[in-house]
C-alpha cells in the first residue's frame, strides 16, 4: 500500500468513526433503552436496519484487540458472542454522536441512500435463500447489501465538494454512473472506499470483495457477489433510491447460469417487493419527519 | 494443582451470620500450580484475606486473572497488599472493553480515582503489568497454561482454564446459558439456534474434560424465569453443562448474597434431587469460603 493510501485509509477511518447514525434508529434506540428490559430481538431489527451503526459494531467486534475465533457478520451473531448489553452499549455510544443530518454540503439525499441501502439488503438475503445453493449465508448477502454504498456516505462527508460535483455530473450526463465520475473526479470509487474500510476492519474477505466487485462484471463470481449485484439491479429497476446510478434498458444480465435468463421471473419469485419496499421506505423516512 | 477459595459470593460481599458457613466475601479463587507458580482467578473482596496470607513469605509473583470488571470481580484489587511492597511482581490479565475500548488497566484505574480511594497507582511499589487477552489465547504461566473462552454476560467475560501436567480446572466467572433472543415462528429464530448451538459447542469444546469445573450457579431454576438476561446461571444449567463436557467435578460458585446458609443448601439440594447424578456423572459440591482442593 503506498503512503498516500495509507494516509486516505487512516482519515477514512476517523471519518467513520465520527460519523453519526441515522434519524430512525438513533430515536428508536434512546426510546428502546430507557427500559431496562428492552427487547433483544427489537433492538437487532433497527441496529440492523441503520449501515453506521452496523458498520461500527461489527468493526468493534472484529477488532485486532479482541481478535475473535470467528469472523462475526451479522449483528444477531455479535449479540451471541458479546450479549446484548454491550450491544445495547456500543448502539447507545454511537446514538449519542448524533444524527447524520438530512443535508449535506454535497447535496447527498441520505433518505434515499438508506432506502436503497436497505432494500438491497433484504433482497439480497432473499436471492442467497432462493439462488445460493448454500454457497453465501444469508446474513451475510443482507450486510454486503446494506453496506455496498458505504463509500457514498464517506465521500458526502469526507469529500463534499468534488462528491457534490459527481452528483451534479451523473445528473447532466444520462448514462454516467456515479463510481465512474468518482473515479474521473475524485480519484476513487464509492466500491474501493467502502472495500478499504471493511478491510481495514477484519471483515471477511468474500465480504470486503463483494463491496469492492459490485460495479465489476468481470470480477470473479461468487454467490454472495452474484446475490448482492441482482439486488442491487432489482432494487435500482424498483426505483428504490440510488440517483446516480439508475437502471436502464439493457442493462448485462446478472449471472444467467445462477439466476436464469428471465429476470421478470427472478422478481415474481420474490414476492410481495411492495411491502419490503414500504417497510423500508419507511424507517428511512419516519426519522426524517419526527 | 491446589485450588483455594477465598470469596464464593456473587454481586455484594455478604458478610454476617446468616452467610458465616459458606461466606461473604466476592469471588476470588487462588490456583497454585505443581511448581508453586501462583495464579489468581478474579479480584473480589475476597482478595484481601488472600493478599494477607501471602504477606507471610514474600516477595510473590502474582499472575491474576480477571473474568470481568464488575465490581464484585474487581474491588478487591486496591487492597492486594503486596501492590504496595517493593520485590513482587504481579501480573493482571483481563479482556479489553469493547464499549470504552479501554484495557484492563482500567479496572484498576476507576478505583484509584482520588475521591474515592486514597492512594495513588504510582505509590504502588511493585512491579505491576496489565496484559489485554485476545479471546482464545493461552499464556504460559510457569508450569501451567491458562486458555480464555469468552462467555456470555452483560460485559465481556472470559472463562480460564488452567491445564498443569495432565490435570485441569475451568472457571466461568459469570455465564448465563446461550437463549434464542426469538420466539419460534420469527424470521431468524432458526438462525440464531443456529448461532447459540455453534458458540455453545466452542465453550464445550474448551471445557471438555476437565477435572474440576467452577461455575456461576446464582439461581434456582425458579428464580431463573425473572433474571433471564442478567448473565448468571443456575444450579441445573450447570450441572447440565458440567456433564456434556464430562468434568469430574463441579463447583457451584457465586452465590446469591441475599441466600443464607441454610437457604443456599436447601437450593442446592432441591436442585440436585432433580438431577438423578449416577456414579459416572460429576461429583457436584457447593463452594465454601476457605474451601481447598488438589486436583
Amino acid at each position: 500500500m503506498t503512503q498516500n493510501a495509507i494516509e486516505i485509509e487512516r482519515e477514512l477511518g476517523i471519518v467513520v468513526e465520527r460519523m453519526p447514525a441515522f434519524p430512525k434508529s438513533v430515536q428508536r434506540i434512546l426510546e428502546l433503552t430507557r427500559r431496562v428490559d428492552c427487547s433483544p430481538k427489537d433492538l437487532v431489527g433497527i441496529i440492523e436496519k441503520d449501515p453506521v451503526i452496523t458498520l461500527k459494531v461489527l468493526r468493534v467486534i472484529n477488532s485486532a484487540q479482541l481478535s475473535l475465533p470467528t469472523k462475526i457478520t451479522s449483528i444477531n451473531q455479535s449479540v451471541v458472542y458479546l450479549g446484548v448489553n454491550t450491544i445495547k452499549n456500543l448502539a447507545l455510544s454511537i446514538a449519542a454522536i448524533g444524527i447524520l443530518p438530512a443535508s449535506n454540503a454535497a447535496g447527498f439525499d441520505i433518505d434515499r441512500y438508506l432506502l436503497h441501502s436497505l432494500t438491497t439488503a433484504t433482497l439480497a438475503r432473499q436471492l442467497c435463500a432462493l439462488y445460493a445453493n448454500g454457497e453465501a449465508d444469508p446474513g451475510d448477502c443482507y450486510i454486503a447489501g446494506l453496506l455496498h454504498d458505504f463509500g457514498k456516505i464517506v465521500f458526502a462527508r469526507f469529500k463534499p465538494e468534488q462528491f457534490g460535483q459527481v452528483l451534479a455530473r451523473c445528473a447532466a450526463e444520462t448514462g454516467l454512473s456515479s463510481h465512474h465520475a468518482e473515479q474521473a473526479l475524485i480519484g476513487a470509487d464509492h466500491t474501493l472506499v467502502g472495500a478499504m474500510l471493511a478491510a481495514k476492519w477484519q471483515f471477511p474477505a468474500p465480504l470486503v470483495e463483494c463491496i469492492r466487485n459490485h460495479h465489476s462484471p468481470a470480477a470473479p463470481a461468487s454467490a454472495m457477489s452474484d446475490c448482492l449485484r441482482m439486488a442491487d439491479l432489482i432494487s435500482r429497476l424498483s426505483n428504490q433510491g440510488d440517483s446516480e446510478h439508475p437502471y436502464r434498458e439493457g442493462e448485462a444480465p446478472i449471472n444467467p447460469q445462477r439466476f436464469g435468463p428471465d429476470l421478470d421471473r427472478v422478481i415474481a419469485s420474490l414476492g410481495d417487493l411492495d411491502k419490503l419496499i414500504a417497510e423500508a421506505r419507511g424507517f428511512a423516512q419516519a426519522g426524517r419527519a419526527s | 494443582m491446589k485450588i483455594r477459595f477465598w470469596g464464593v459470593r456473587g454481586s455484594i460481599p455478604s458478610p454476617g451470620a446468616q452467610t458465616v458457613r459458606y461466606g461473604g466475601n466476592t469471588t476470588c479463587i487462588e490456583v497454585r500450580t505443581d511448581a508453586g507458580g501462583l495464579i489468581v482467578l478474579d479480584a473480589g473482596t475476597g482478595l484481601f484475606a488472600l493478599a494477607q496470607a501471602l504477606l507471610k513469605k514474600l516477595p510473590i509473583e502474582a499472575n491474576i486473572f480477571i473474568t470481568h470488571t464488575h465490581w464484585d470481580h474487581i474491588q478487591g484489587l486496591p487492597f492486594f497488599s503486596p501492590l504496595y511492597i517493593p520485590g513482587n511482581a504481579v501480573r493482571i490479565f483481563g479482556a479489553q472493553d469493547v464499549v470504552t475500548g479501554a484495557g484492563i488497566e482500567r479496572a484498576m484505574e476507576v478505583q484509584l480515582q482520588y475521591s474515592y480511594f486514597p492512594v495513588r497507582e504510582v505509590e504502588m511499589r511493585a512491579k505491576i503489568e496489565y496484559e489485554n487477552l485476545q479471546v482464545g489465547a493461552s499464556v504460559r504461566i510457569g508450569d501451567a497454561m491458562v486458555t480464555n473462552s469468552i462467555l456470555n454476560h452483560p460485559v465481556v467475560n472470559l472463562g480460564y482454564r488452567i491445564d498443569c501436567n495432565g490435570k485441569s480446572v475451568f472457571f466461568t466467572g459469570d455465564h448465563e446459558p446461550y437463549f434464542n433472543i426469538y420466539e419460534p415462528g420469527d424470521e431468524d429464530f432458526n438462525e440464531y439456534q443456529m448461532l447459540i448451538e455453534e458458540k455453545q459447542r466452542m465453550v464445550d469444546d474448551a471445557v471438555r474434560g476437565v477435572d474440576l469445573l467452577i461455575a456461576d450457579c446464582s439461581y434456582t431454576d425458579a428464580e431463573y424465569q425473572d433474571k433471564r438476561g442478567w448473565g448468571h446461571g443456575t444450579f441445573s444449567a450447570s450441572i447440565a453443562f458440567a456433564r456434556r463436557c464430562g468434568a469430574r467435578h463441579l463447583i457451584c460458585t457465586h452465590h446469591e448474597p441475599t441466600r443464607a446458609d441454610d437457604d443456599l443448601e436447601h437450593a442446592f439440594d432441591e436442585a440436585l434431587s432433580h438431577c438423578s447424578l449416577g456414579p459416572n456423572d460429576p461429583v457436584v459440591s457447593l463452594a465454601r469460603e476457605g474451601m481447598e482442593i488438589e486436583i
